[in-house]
């Protein structure tokens, strides 16, 4: 048991355990202290210096996110001082930032906002200090205003600590300090791999996504051309927090009506070609398993999940050495839009050059990953536009749509139906199940042997998770998987992703499957979700996900009946000639430092 | 001039320039126990010399306290308070001494590993530190204590002097303070029990142990115990480095120093006060009055004030380590505030707006940098606003 | 990746830890008086740390130029007591002896002209480093002369 330290915040006493931060003591007390640099999700830094709260007997003001109680602590958080202090604060945060707040994405959302608001902040009382070059507008995927930015270095430690990839660095000092890439070359020139982790938790307008919100409109008004839409699965369980709804409540039914009402000519689902994926990439697991356990030859093992395109250029860049790891099958996001260009058109005779694909993703890499070179198999950029949950969010908002009392209604078929198993893409760990629900039954004839299909070990929100299935009962054609143990391993955040990786090129993992996403929680944490993002909101959307799952009547990839069209008619056969050249791609190793 | 009484100054303290054999005195250290070390240094009051005045000797009571498989001992010789030079000199000529302290105070805390954190600017003096710390290091292996200590160079950042962005550095980051808790004293350099304590102050460790608290104490005043090393210039006939009495007051300084129309004087550097004549009689020199690391600079009356807190202000812009807000932005407000005074494209009231925010600059920046800053600028606002102003 | 001896060199010598990272680029920065963007990558390869956290690091010390400057790199105090010794006459002077302005590098990568912060050296101001070499209560004539001295 910790020792309990007593102290008295505004006058009233409480009691917490020893190494609590006043912050959170006075969070105890339903007090709330402003602040910026401070995030759940990252480690200390105490810079911003919002968070000042006096204390008695101190000659100088505490910053409250960065200083532990103490025994018999006075505190106050919102004296006169204290206030004047905060108000200074955010005028002089205000004099650094370039404040065209109308003209801003972030506005109205913008954490300095807030504050300043609260404070009512004269903004003009100093001399603009903003520091004014360029946008940084070089990626594809996230775009770097360094006249927004405040310096509170979450976006530094959010790269650094979350994702171990380090594009960003605090430079020079002084009035030159500022958040930099090295040697501040363009973003798409350096490590970072799109994940968008940092415009989660920057507090300002400073880093956003590249939006393609009037691109996107653009093509719905032009009567020339047939637009199609994919939402992947972790965008139902959060758009509605953009949109008025609580963390956690799900909107599937709703965002299709919404989509439909903005004029989209198809309302598909990534969740579709999530189920295309399992078939594809289950059986080169299993291919893989019979060329190294029964052909005995070389082959990269452990099999590496390759949906997460943050995960891949972080893999490309950081251990290029293992990208033969990765499975060879392109993204739901790729596979859709291939297939959208190529089966899609033939069936609804669409001209494939009119017609426009769009995703909606909870993911900013996306937006990197559609514009990669490879992903042309259709003859044309299979997927033209990826846009964020926030921006179909605010695409919704524009349109006037009254979002929260919208009849909820169903996919159009063809490249709409899906299973459970593809719902849990957008929780680490769920493509890890959904393989498993397709492989075993594969191997074994039977389902897997756990209670209503839920492979509990695969679960949950922590950082590695390691598991393991003993195979038994074998169909003729996989005798020589008999009695072996399956070896898995799931990370989500790519600092627990370069954990595992390292025992991989060391060679003390003998895992046969490794499921990787970039992002916290998965896909459901994604650079893409709306803000604000911590734990607790993670594990909302993550319940929503399972619970998504069970609501369905199809639970198993392979029992989808659109899937099994699509073979028939289209593909013919897993890993055959038209998936690998719709459905499969290659990798490309990248320059570390 | 003042050259005759400036003989008899000289000629009173000599505890930092003397030759002393250092032999005899690291003797009697190891000799004492490491409580009653503390005991003497608490009893002689000293403070450290550095410009904070943190009493040195509950520093090491604070170290030795600690259990810890490894402690270390830092000497901050990142002397770069404008107007200070006294470091320099002293390791120049009194090297040993200074290794002295911190075997002393390895010997008092239980350290086994020392660094000397030189500013970049002193490079130079790498290669006579090197020759005079390998006859140092002979000399402790023979009376058998476990104590090394090596150099370590800073590369140009004024904010490193602070003791925990000194520690950031020399752990291969970017100098910038650290929160306080936990002091070094608890976890300092790679997260151990760490004293940091300046040039000069280990020097005095040494001499208060050679002849005792008591004649320490004789010296200065109730909270200004014994002397300090001061860097003199500016205008002044005697520029140069001086060991004085703490507690003298700025008049009888500027009887001393003074060129006979010494308008102010900046005590304490570009992070001290300046102090206009008609305060000299009043304003003593130490911790009860105005506190100093050392820098004396004194201005004449043909000196803008203007132009003086603009020189520290630009220096402050540059130099803050960025991080925290009151400090980074503060600074840059501070001298593009002046600047649109003197252009007129600020009402002179201004000053008073930017006098305002200085408060939050004291209360609520990371380190002593960004409170210390507001010192020049009110004391000069205060004192010269016409010259700012017109 | 071309590789720079020196970072090797540096490293073998430093070791590979985190708190050697100011010794190695210190070492490289002697030898060649800038960190190139192929010194910091290496650098970064043999202490493990991403490429951006040794630019972020160098760059916060004034005297890690992360550009390339000259074979000589002329520092002058710009603090208050060197500039009421008039250190300007003595920036003036060195500007129009190697005919650049304060800030640049010479054609021929010989000097690079800089102000600098406090030297240390106020009681003999104006005062300047020609690299590690100190010269103090500068005139413009024995500026003039350090100049010539390190041709």
């Amino acid at each position: 048991m910790a020792n309990m330290i007593k102290l008295t915040i505004n006058n009233m006493p409480v009691e917490v355990p020893e190494g609590t931060t006043i912050l959170d003591a006075a969070k105890k007390l339903k007090f709330k202290i402003p602040t910026l640099c401070n995030h759940p999700d990252l480690c200390v830094a105490g810079n911003c210096r919002i968070c000042v709260v006096e204390q008695k007997g101190s000659r100088t003001l505490t910053a409250s996110c960065c200083t532990p109680v103490a025994e018999a602590m006075e505190i106050q958080t919102n004296s006169l001082k204290v206030r004047k202090a905060r108000k200074d604060i955010v005028e002089l945060l205000l004099s650094e930032h370039n404040m065209d707040c109308t003209k801003c994405y972030k506005n109205c959302i913008c954490e300095l906002q807030a504050i300043a608001r609260e404070y009512i902040s004269e903004s003009d009382r100093f001399i603009d200090v903003s520091i004014r070059k360029p946008i940084d507008k070089s990626s594809p995927a996230i775009q770097k205003d360094d006249s927004k930015c405040i310096k509170c270095q979450r976006c530094v430690r959010t790269c650094e600590e979350l994702q171990h990839v380090g594009a960003f660095s605090m430079a020079h000092k002084g009035d030159k300090a500022n958040v930099e890439t090295f040697l501040d070359l363009p973003m798409n020139d350096v490590v970072c791999t799109n994940c968008g982790q940092c415009i989660n938790r920057c507090p300002t307008g400073a880093l956003t996504e590249r939006h393609y919100i009037d691109e996107v409109w653009e093509a719905l008004a032009d009567p020339t051309k047939h637009v199609v839409v994919q939402t992947a699965p972790a965008v139902r369980v959060a758009l509605g927090e953009a949109l008025g709804f609580e963390p956690g409540h799900r909107v599937t039914g709703q965002m299709v009506t919404a989509l439909k009402r903005m004029g989209f000519d198809k309302i598909f689902d990534t969740n579709f070609t999530a189920d295309l994926t399992i078939i594809e990439e289950g059986h080169e697991l299993l291919y893989r398993l019979k060329a190294a356990l029964k052909d005995k030859q070389k082959t990269a093992l452990p099999m590496m999940t390759s949906c997460s395109p943050g995960w891949i250029k972080y893999l490309e860049h950081e251990f290029p050495d293992l990208i033969d790891h990765l499975s060879t099958c392109k993204s739901p996001q790729q596979m859709f839009g291939a297939v959208a260009k190529t089966y899609y058109a033939q069936k609804a005779d669409v001209n494939p050059a009119n017609m426009i694909v769009v995703s909606v993703m909870p993911c900013t890499a996306k937006k990197f990953e559609a514009q990669r070179k490879e992903m042309n198999s259709s003859g044309y950029q299979d997927v033209d536009y990826v846009i964020t949950t926030r921006e179909l969010a605010l695409m919704i908002q524009q349109a006037g749509i009254d979002f929260t009392s919208l009849e909820e209604t169903t996919c159009d078929s063809l490249l709409g139906k899906h299973s459970g198993a593809a719902v849990i893409f957008g929780a680490t760990g769920g493509v890890m199940e959904a393989a498993l629900r397709t492989a075993y039954e594969v191997i074994t004839g039977r389902e897997v042997p756990f209670k209503n299909l839920e492979i509990m070990p695969v679960r949950g929100m922590d950082g590695v998770k390691q598991a393991s299935i003993k195979i038994e009962g074998c169909l003729p054609d996989w005798k020589f998987l008999e009695g072996a143990e399956l070896k898995l391993a799931i990370a989500h955040g790519l600092t627990n992703a370069r954990t595992l990786m390292k025992e991989v090129n060391k060679g003390t993992a003998n895992f046969h499957f490794i499921e990787i996403m970039a992002c916290p929680g998965g896909c459901l944490g994604g650079g893409g979700q709306p803000m604000p993002t911590n734990l607790e909101i993670r594990k909302k959307r993550m319940e929503a996900i399972y619970a998504e799952d069970r609501d369905l009547s199809i639970r198993k990839s392979h029992d989808n009946p659109e899937i099994k069209k699509i073979y028939e008619e289209f593909l013919k056969e897993p890993l055959g000639h038209k998936s690998h050249e719709l459905l499969h791609t290659h990798y490309t190793k990248r320059q570390k430092y | 001039m003042s050259t005759d009484k400036l003989q008899k100054f000289k000629k009173r303290i000599d505890l930092i320039f003397s030759d002393v054999n250092w032999k005899e005195i690291l003797d009697k250290a190891l000799k004492t126990s490491a409580d009653d070390i503390i005991k003497e240094l608490i009893a002689s009051c000293i403070r450290g010399r550095g410009g904070a005045g943190f009493p040195t000797g509950l520093k090491w009571k604070f170290a030795a306290q600690q259990k810890s498989d490894k402690k270390y001992v830092i000497c901050n010789a990142d002397e770069g308070e404008p107007g200070t030079f006294k470091d320099r000199e002293i390791l120049d000529k009194q090297a040993k001494k200074v290794f002295l302290g911190m075997a002393i105070c390895a010997h008092t805390v239980g350290s086994d590993e020392g660094y000397i954190y030189l500013r970049g600017e002193y490079k130079f003096l790498v290669p006579q530190l090197e020759k005079e710390l390998e006859e140092f290091h002979k000399e402790l292996k023979a009376k058998k204590l476990d104590f090394k200590i090596s150099i370590r160079l800073g590369s140009g950042a004024y904010v490193c002097g602070e003791e925990t962005a000194l520690i950031e550095s020399m752990e291969g980051r970017r100098g910038e303070p650290r929160n306080k808790p936990p002091f070094p004293v608890v976890s300092g350099y790679l997260g151990k029990p760490t004293v940091v304590n300046n040039v000069e102050t280990f020097v005095y460790t040494a001499m208060i142990l050679k002849d005792g608290s008591k004649q320490f104490c004789e010296l200065g005043t109730k909270d200004s115990r014994g002397s300090k090393v001061f860097s003199v210039s500016g205008d002044t006939p005697n520029p140069g480095i001086y060991e004085l009495e703490l507690g003298m007051t700025l008049d009888e300084f500027v009887e001393l120093f003074g060129d006979g129309d010494t308008k102010a004087v900046q005590v304490g550097g570009a992070s001290g006060f300046c102090v206009p004549r008609r305060k000299f009689k009043e304003t003593i020199i130490g911790f009860e009055g105005i506190p100093t690391g050392g820098s004396m600079m004194l201005f004449n009356s043909s000196r803008s004030m203007y132009n003086v807190l603009h020189n520290f202000l630009d220096f402050f812009c540059e130099e803050s380590c960025g991080q925290c807000t009151p400090c980074r932005v503060g600074c840059q407000q501070l001298l593009k505030g002046i600047v649109a005074v003197k252009a007129k494209e600020k009402p002179s009231k201004y000053l008073e707006d930017l006098k305002g925010m200085t408060e939050t600059m004291k209360s609520s920046s990371k380190c002593g940098l960004g409170q210390s800053v507001p010192n020049c600028f009110n004391s000069i606002i205060d004192n010269f606003k016409e010259e700012v102003i017109y | 990746m071309s590789k720079s001896s020196f970072v090797a060199e540096a490293v073998k010598k430093y070791g590979q830890d985190r708190e050697s990272l100011m010794p190695i680029l210190q070492y490289v920065y002697e030898k060649k008086h800038y960190l190139s963007k192929e010194d910091m990558q290496e650098v970064a390869e043999a202490l493990d740390l991403s490429s951006a956290d040794v630019y972020g690091t160098a760059s916060f010390y004034s005297f890690l130029d992360t550009k390339e400057k000259g074979e000589k790199i002329i520092r002058v105090c710009k603090s208050i007591s060197c500039d009421l010794k008039n250190k300007e006459q003595i920036i003036s002077a060195i500007e129009s002896k190697l005919n650049i302005k304060n800030g640049q590098t010479t054609p021929d990568k010989k000097f690079t002209l800089l102000e600098t912060n406090c030297l240390g050296w106020c009681h003999k101001g104006p005062a300047m480093l020609i690299n590690d070499n100190v010269y103090t209560e500068l005139t413009p004539e024995k500026a003039v002369a350090a100049i010539e001295e390190n041709l």
